[in-house]
């Protein structure tokens, strides 16, 4: 049998449906939850390539660049805010962060 | 089966596992290493749809660059992680409840997908063939010239969040002593030293 676009959205679908149960899951844990948007992300970006291998567009990878791109800049502001927000209160649960009452 | 089935399977299967135990896992040392490995599994994915630019950008970019961000974020903070983890049967229903109905309908589309009519000639870059143009050259003939402002538009992003994380975890000591390099360098012959007349025998 051949791999063909559905087999690839499968995984896509898998692995985006894992990163939404993380989120459900680790409701306390901010790290996980942050780990469980990269999962979503991947995802994400398994749908862009396969779109664009199967296609024949390589503008579905031009997009995949980008969503590596801000996927990166997301962990990186995401976890100094965790840091800063450590620094100030001394834990990372997240009904800890309720400052503002929101 | 042929052999790109099966590491088909063997990557998806794999990167699905891990990306269970990135969730599952007790201790956030261990879902920081599962990441690693559904990443790493997810570029194998990439290799073999032909997209090994971005394979090898996933495998620098997040196992060398995000997962070791978390890694070390994930040990610097002095965290009960065992506390946080109370409460998680507690979320289990929804949480499987919500995951499975989104499952079963992104199946649904997956199963179900069919190619319109009009898409295969509506692409506006196609990918040329393999074995004239590899997939970074390919990759890089598209991003420089028609998609450039999507290249800078990352960029840009990236600038931001560098500056966004090093204005955000800077943070100066009131106590501690630092270099001041506009007043040493301000500072005149005048300000710094004092002539005073010393008599003898007397001192100041």
């Amino acid at each position: 049998m051949t791999i063909g676009l559905s087999h690839y959205l499968t995984v896509g679908a898998i692995l985006f449906t894992l990163g939404i149960f993380g989120i459900f899951l680790n409701r306390k844990n901010v790290i996980v939850i942050l780990m469980s948007i990269e999962l979503i992300l991947l995802a994400v970006n398994i749908n862009l390539v396969a779109f664009s291998a199967f296609l024949g567009d390589i503008v579905g990878q031009v997009y995949a660049l980008i969503v590596l791109t801000v996927a990166a800049a997301e962990a990186a502001i995401g976890l100094a805010i965790l840091v800063v927000f450590y620094r100030i209160r001394g834990s990372i649960a997240v009904e800890d962060i309720n400052l503002m009452k929101g | 089966m042929n052999l790109s089935a099966l590491f088909f399977y063997l990557f998806a299967t794999v990167a699905i596992a891990a990306a269970f135990m990135v969730i599952a896992a007790r201790n956030p040392v261990h879902s920081v290493l599962f990441l690693i490995l559904a990443f790493v599994n997810a570029a194998g994915l990439f290799v073999l749809v032909g997209a090994e630019f971005l394979a090898m950008i996933l495998v620098v970019v997040y196992v060398g660059a995000v997962a070791v961000l978390f890694l070390f974020v994930v040990m610097m903070l002095d965290v009960d992680f065992a506390e946080l983890r109370q409460g998680f049967l507690q979320y289990l229903p929804v949480g499987a409840i919500v995951g499975f109905i989104f499952l079963a309908e992104l199946l649904l589309i997956a199963g179900t997908w069919i190619t319109g009519a009009g898409v295969v000639g509506a692409i506006r870059s196609p990918i040329p063939p393999a074995s004239e143009v590899t997939n970074t050259q390919a990759l890089g003939r598209v991003l420089y010239t028609t998609y450039v402002h999507f290249f800078e538009l990352a960029g840009l992003v990236l600038l931001v969040a560098m500056i966004g994380a090093i204005v955000l975890t800077l943070h100066h000591k009131k106590e501690a002593k630092r270099q001041n390099v506009a007043a040493q360098n301000a500072r005149s012959k005048a300000s710094a030293i004092e002539i005073r007349k010393v008599r003898p025998g007397q001192g100041i």
